[in-house]
């Protein structure tokens, strides 16, 4: 037998499939086919006979005409998750990189308290957040006081609350949409923290990243903290920024009203055909969505290698 | 007189100037730690005090639920609800099943991610881009875009009801976020110096033995971040779970789903209010294990995801 003898460099390459090859065939068995089957299941009416397997039957655009035109709730429940995702996603990068920089300095207990921090990413398990939401009630409205009492002592409680701050911003002549935004974020900021645990940990490791010098020199060149924040730090974090958006909406959007109805669509109304239709819009908006966010925080970025 | 004269002295002189800077960064900075304390710990707060809300409740007698007086500190505590949930979950045989699962699933995610990282970062072959655009694609596109034909698939093969799918997925890596994973290893591998498998190299080492016995020793600030990842987000998760109808008893999150109405039935307590305090023990017994194990690797992870260069 003749051995073939490879070149270095198709030695290298080989190895290389080699390395990547569970992963590619995994990729096509089961997510390159799901994808063809996903749309191939929104142009077709599906049904599945108790023996097994699935029967498709061709009706052209007809689901995705029922999502827009028939279907009661869809419309209303994408807009609203949308509007959800892009209302939270700059709340929580915002905040993350906030806190990030709080918890980057020296201090005690440093350990304990990004143990804290990271808290609602070890405890964000669906079963266990609807007991966490109720917990909170009962911690803002007191233990023993009956739901309707509590709902009313929150409702009027905030309510005060609010009042004075509109009020208060009202004076200094703030647009009414920008204090809706910031009241209507005052209002959420426990969700908020909630959904920022891993956007803190990677805009941590971001910081740490930054080589001291910069600030040394940002120093002896006679900035201030705040000048240092905007032409040092903000740009160093910038590329960061790209990749915890994209980890944000996509979080956001697997947790959101409208994977919730498709869901329910497929397995609990046996309506396959339209819900994959659900599928299918949701994500290509989703995924426009991902495009035009990456391309225009890219555009504002300064890749410092 | 004399006092004044001095003091009138030290006024004028430039001493008196920096002393008053000193004074004022001195207060000014004392005034940030202030601020930035009240903040951490207000932030703090919101984040534990369901937490805490919920393990104190968890000791709540009968009578404490119903007694106005009473807020967080129960006046008759009891581990009655402890009990039940300990019961109602099947504790001890459902953990073991649990972590089994957790820690399988993990270490295949490890073992095939890292690989896979490591075959995108370190070797040249044709169509490398394309392919790594499709890891990002993996991780854009959410996995519940695919979740029907993944349904049907294994259905086909009758596999449902069982764990079986997700080990599949996760071998062939893609399983729970496997793309993510891909993509931490892939930017580590990238940054570690090519020297030392040059080294390897001219020392006779084998691909396979330097990417087993060198390559992945280094990789350890990585390996450990994406084990916490995987750990935390396999043990948390419904989606699939649901998915593939894995059975009650092997996951302790499906268990906790259906715990409420378990109570109801089978300890004959109808009160929703008292269900809610069985709930709360048997959300107590399911955090416990994860938040275990993260404070074990909790050190390293967190100088792992600072090293692992996971931000690109």
């Amino acid at each position: 037998m003749k051995k073939i003898h490879l070149t270095m460099a198709a030695k290298r390459a080989r190895n290389g499939y080699l390395f990547i090859l569970p992963w590619f065939i995994g990729f096509l068995l089961f997510y390159v086919r799901s994808l063809f089957m996903t749309v191939q299941f929104s142009l077709n009416e599906l049904t599945v006979p108790p023996s097994g397997g699935y029967e498709l039957d061709w009706v052209g655009l007809g689901n995705y005409i029922t999502a827009f035109t028939g279907h009661g709730t869809f419309k209303q429940t994408l807009v609203t998750s949308l509007t959800n995702m892009v209302i939270d996603v700059p709340l929580i990068i915002f905040f993350s990189l906030f806190v990030a920089m709080l918890l980057n300095g020296k201090m005690k207990c440093r350990g304990l308290v990004r143990a804290i921090f990271f808290l609602p990413v070890l405890l964000n398990s669906e079963a266990i957040s609807s007991t966490l939401s109720y917990a909170a009630q009962m911690m803002a409205g007191g233990l023993s006081s009956t739901s309707a009492e509590m709902a009313e002592a929150t409702a009027s409680g905030s309510a005060v609350n609010m009042q004075y701050f509109i009020a208060l911003f009202g004076e200094i002549a703030l647009p009414t949409t920008v204090l809706d935004y910031i009241v209507g974020a005052v209002g959420r900021i426990s969700d908020i923290i909630q959904a920022s645990g891993v956007q803190i940990v990677l805009f941590i490791a971001a910081l740490q990243s930054i080589t001291p010098s910069m600030y040394e020199v940002a120093k002896i060149e006679g900035a201030t903290g705040y000048e240092t924040f905007w032409k040092v730090t903000f740009p160093m974090v910038m590329p960061h920024i790209i990749t915890n958006t994209i980890y944000t909406i996509v979080d956001a959007f697997s947790q959101s009203e409208v994977v919730n109805l498709a869901y329910t669509t497929a397995f609990t109304e046996g309506n396959y055909g339209l819900s994959s239709a659900f599928s299918v819009i949701s994500s290509v908006i989703t995924c426009a969505l991902l495009a035009l966010v990456v391309w225009f925080i890219s555009k504002r970025t300064f890749y410092y290698n | 007189m004399q006092l004044i004269s001095k003091w009138q002295e030290f006024r004028n002189s430039s001493r008196y100037e920096d002393r008053k800077g000193a004074v004022v960064k001195k207060s000014k900075n004392l005034m940030m730690t202030i601020l930035k304390i009240i903040l951490i710990v207000g932030i703090s707060y919101v984040i534990l005090s369901p937490v805490i809300g919920i393990i104190s409740q968890s000791f709540f007698s009968d009578a404490d639920s119903a007694n106005p007086m009473v807020f967080t500190i129960p006046i008759s505590p009891t581990l009655e609800r402890y009990e039940g949930a300990w019961q109602e979950l099947d504790y001890v045989s459902t953990l073991v099943s649990t972590l089994v699962y957790t820690i399988v699933n993990t270490l295949m995610q490890v073992f095939i991610c890292s690989m896979v990282g490591y075959g995108f970062a370190r070797f040249d072959f044709p169509g490398k881009k394309i392919l790594f655009a499709c890891v990002v694609v993996m991780i854009v596109v959410p996995s519940h875009t695919i979740m029907l034909p993944q349904y049907m698939t294994f259905r086909s093969m009758e596999l449902m009801r069982s764990t079986t799918p997700m080990y599949i997925l996760s071998i062939f890596g893609v399983g729970l976020r496997s793309g993510l994973f891909i993509y931490i290893f892939n930017q580590f591998f990238r940054g570690l110096p090519k020297e030392i498998e040059e080294a390897a190299f001219v020392d006779g080492a084998n691909t396979a033995y330097t990417y087993f016995f060198i390559m992945l020793i280094n990789a350890m600030p990585a390996v450990i971040t994406v084990t916490v990842f995987s750990l935390v987000w396999q043990y948390n998760d419904m989606f699939y779970a649901k998915l593939f109808q894995i059975p009650n008893e092997a996951l302790l999150a499906r268990q906790l789903s259906t715990l409420q109405s378990n109570i109801g039935a089978n300890l004959k307590i109808m009160n929703v209010r008292i269900q809610k305090l069985y709930v709360n023990a048997g959300v107590v017994l399911v955090m416990l294990p994860i938040l275990l194990i993260y404070l074990v690797l909790q050190k390293r992870f967190v100088e792992g995801v600072e090293r692992s260069g996971i931000v690109g």
